[in-house]
């Protein structure tokens, strides 16, 4: 029952016990009473029943007791609950959170980027949720936490990470299609192990040299292949792998027409992507990444797109 | 009384033949007839939805359709439920067919704005599936329709709100055609506080429905006019804010949990009495706690949307008056045990059914104060626990209470008995099947894992196969428990006037009742 892994879990967990106990009493109390009555006043048993109108100071009781009771529960439910409104304490590390149709984006102090969450443990991790689209929630059921978070506004939340390890984190708020499957893990590291992968460079160095290999790092941070596979199955929106230097049908403005995929086929894709349509797909599903994604994020996609198409 | 020579509804020759002398009739017993039978149909169209996607969960991965269909399958399953079945559910069917019986009245005081009603609802019904049938993906919002989503889905969500719109009209005219028939038609001598509890059950329902349905019918325009037109209500690209249509929304659709229980209450409060041989223990706390329902309802809306963001201090009050609502519940709950007490209990198919509503209702109740608690709803909101709980509140409480009820005036409406073996079969069946279903989920929600899931994490596999377990074993019940009414009403055996020794109005004309009930209207001493 007790998850202890997060800051906010022990008081949560605490007050889940408390209204769990009291209920279950209930529950079995009231339940065992309806068998004994069934059976001790059977009409065999009884044959004749005693009429009874009713009882005024019954009724005063099983009123004030239940109101006591629930007034009890209230206040466990409230208490617990007040830590997690309070304001993120000033030393937290502040992570940019973007939940999208259907993947997530978190983006670090330094800039760094990432699609699972990376947080070092014992320190305050302050999230700053936004969502370009629908309605999300992050939702890490060991931490006890979740958050709906609300497109056009920034919605705080922290807490603490208790253990090592890595725990899921679900989108808890449907969000159409894929919704079951934007999920991803929050990895809690050791105060070192995060440092050292905070300021570690060497991947982005290595990634340089090999081509494509930034384009890719590109299409993960921004979500793009929850939708669009690498290895050729349909998804939302097209696969990439060969499709660079290919030809498509698509269809523009009501009209099919066939074109080859190029750099300027793919830039139009990601700014307009309702334009030209591949067939089989549908509109309205992708948004413009015109803000998000700059021309030079662009070209390192297609670079990788042509490494796809060789193999 | 009893001894009519008229003919009884069923038989009685009105001005059209054939199925026109039902869908044109505009007496109060064949109206509940034909919703009983409109609902039913739609009950098992959702209930075979909802096996499928308990299929689907049987396994991680795809078993046998894909995530596209499966969110269309659980927005209809959701829609179909929720509008079409237990909305209207126990007053459309009982209601119609009991209400002006129980009060000694020939029909209800408008008799042909409430076959408007039914029309309404079968219009409202078939706009809503025709979504199923255009061209395009069928809705797949569930059936919260929340926005922005709701707004950019290419799939067919107008025809779903304008046939929950018309539905509305349905809902509204029959309470508002209750309420009248209520003040206006009680026989002589029956006074407020003398009126059965399942009457006053369905005077609370009707002015929910009368007052908390404009709200959603607004609502649901709301969302049309910003899909049709691109106003700005709810679509913060369009300058609206998406938690302001949750507020909306759940004004009217928290209260309708109370449009769907209430009249269960008043079923189990009629049941219960006859088969303990006892009068209502507390009929004026069963009463009191009815209205105070009826209206501490209207204000815990909010306890839908704790995670949404909203200030402290709705907060506060939201997640205390939730607490609250649950004491009327709970004096309902004392005072049916006490009823017992001291009665001379016979357990037949109807009793069955309802002392498990007990059972069933309790858990529903006591899972919703789990839920209440600030701190824990963060952690099991839109978790498979709020999916079970509303199951044993929604399925579990109307559900059976809905059960309890056919079997209790199945003689009465039909008159004619039906096979008590098989009917005691398919509830013992369907009761194990329905906690087999629906346990396994308060685990999983407790676990974590996020309704409206159509994949999972492989920690969650053992307790989905029990629950899809649960859904097969459950089917089975439901297939016993129709097919014996089913046949019963053909082939059962005659049934007498009152063949559980029933103490209402009813029991006192011939089963099944004439044209207008009583050849004399009775006086109640």
């Amino acid at each position: 029952m007790y998850s202890n892994l997060s800051n906010f879990s022990e008081g949560i967990d605490d007050a889940f016990v408390i209204i769990f106990g009291v209920i279950a009493f209930f529950l079995v109390g009231l339940t065992a009473v309806l068998i004994y009555f069934l059976i001790r006043y059977r009409e065999k048993k009884n044959p004749v029943p005693t009429q009874i109108e009713g009882n005024i100071w019954l009724e005063i009781v099983w009123t004030i007791i239940p109101i006591g009771l629930v007034i009890g529960m209230f206040y466990y439910g409230w208490m617990a609950w007040i830590p997690m409104m309070s304001d993120a304490p000033k030393d937290s590390i502040e992570i940019k959170t973007t939940a999208q149709m259907w993947s997530w984006k978190f983006e670090y102090p330094n800039g760094k980027k990432t699609d699972t969450l990376i947080i070092p443990i014992d320190k305050a991790i302050a999230l700053k949720l936004s969502s370009p689209d629908v309605l999300h929630s992050l939702y890490i059921p060991a931490f006890r936490v979740k958050r709906d978070i609300v497109p056009g506004r920034i919605i705080d939340m922290w807490f603490e990470a208790k253990r090592e390890g890595s725990y899921d984190l679900f989108c808890a708020e449907y969000c159409g299609l894929q919704h079951s499957f934007m999920t991803t893990e929050v990895k809690v590291l050791s105060q070192e192990k995060y440092d050292e992968w905070y300021i570690d460079t060497t991947a982005a160095v290595i990634a340089a040299a090999t081509p494509g290999a930034l384009g890719l790092k590109v299409l993960r941070d921004n979500g793009c292949i929850a939708c669009h596979s690498l290895d050729g199955s349909k998804l939302v929106g097209p696969s990439y792998k060969g499709i660079f230097g290919h030809e498509v049908e698509i269809e523009t403005k009501g009209v099919e027409r066939t074109v080859m995929v190029d750099a300027e086929y793919i830039k139009k894709s990601i700014y307009s992507p309702d334009e030209d349509l591949v067939k089989g797909f549908s509109k309205g599903l992708m948004r413009s990444y015109k803000d998000e994604l700059s021309e030079e994020e662009v070209e390192q996609i297609i670079v990788y797109f042509e490494t796809l198409s060789k193999k | 009384m009893s001894n009519s020579n008229l003919p009884n509804y069923l038989e009685y020759k009105g001005k059209y033949k054939g199925i026109f002398a039902w869908i044109f009739s505009t007496d109060h017993k064949k109206i509940g007839l034909l919703y009983l039978y409109s609902i039913m149909s739609f009950f098992i169209v959702g209930a075979i939805l909802g096996l499928l996607m308990k299929l689907e969960l049987i396994a991680p991965g795809k078993t046998i359709m894909e995530a596209k269909s499966y969110n269309a399958v659980f927005t209809m399953h959701g829609i179909t439920m929720i509008f079409l079945i237990v909305v209207p559910g126990i007053p459309a069917i009982f209601g119609n067919f009991f209400l002006p019986i129980l009060i000694g009245a020939k029909d209800v005081f408008y008799p042909k704005l409430n076959l408007l009603s039914w029309w309404l609802y079968i219009i409202g019904a078939a706009i809503a599936l025709s979504s199923q049938f255009m061209n395009g993906a069928s809705p797949d919002t569930g059936w919260t329709f929340y926005a922005p989503y709701s707004f950019r889905t290419q799939s067919n969500v107008l025809p779903a709100l304008i046939g929950a719109f018309v539905l509305g009209f349905s809902s509204i005219l029959t309470g508002l055609n209750f309420i009248v028939t209520m003040h206006r038609m009680r026989a002589p001598g029956m006074g407020w506080f003398k009126m059965p509890l399942f009457p006053w059950t369905l005077y609370g329902t009707a002015w929910i429905q009368l007052l908390a349905t404009p709200v959603i019918g607004i609502t649901l325009l709301m969302v049309v006019a910003e899909r049709v037109l691109n106003i700005g209500f709810f679509d913060p690209a369009l300058g609206g804010d998406p938690v302001l249509y949750q507020h909306l929304f759940w004004i009217y659709s928290h209260p309708a949990v109370y449009i769907m229980i209430l009249p269960a209450m008043g079923v189990i409060s009629e049941v219960i009495p006859t088969f303990a041989k006892k009068e209502i223990f507390g009929y004026n706390a069963i009463v009191i706690s009815t209205l105070l329902i009826a209206f501490v309802g209207y204000f815990v809306w909010g306890h839908h949307m704790f995670t949404a963001g909203m200030s402290e201090t709705s907060l506060f009050a939201f997640s205390f008056l939730t607490f609250l609502v649950a004491i009327p519940s709970a004096i309902k709950i004392f005072n049916w045990l006490a009823t017992l007490y001291k009665g001379s209990i016979v357990l037949k198919t109807p009793m069955y059914w309802a002392v498990s509503f007990l059972f069933v209702f309790m858990i529903g109740g006591l899972s919703g104060l789990v839920l209440g608690a600030m701190a824990i709803n963060v952690h099991l909101h839109d978790t498979a626990f709020v999916v079970s709980h509303f199951h044993f509140i929604v399925f579990g409480g109307v559900g059976f209470a809905f059960f309890a009820g056919i079997h209790y005036w199945f003689p009465k409406i039909y008159g004619k008995m039906y096979d008590a073996w098989w009917a005691d079969t398919g509830w013992i069946v369907f009761f194990f099947g329905f906690l087999l279903l629906y346990t396994p989920m308060f685990y999983l929600g407790i676990a974590g894992m996020p309704r409206r899931y159509y994949d999972y994490v492989p920690e969650f596999h053992f307790a989905n196969i029990l629950s899809s377990f649960g859904a097969f074993i459950m089917i089975a019940g439901l297939v016993i428990i129709i097919i014996n009414l089913f046949r019963s009403a053909k082939n059962g055996e005659k049934a007498e006037v009152s063949p559980w020794g029933g103490q209402t109005l009813e029991w006192t004309i011939s089963s099944p009742p004439i044209l207008e009930n009583f050849e004399e209207i009775p006086e109640i001493k």
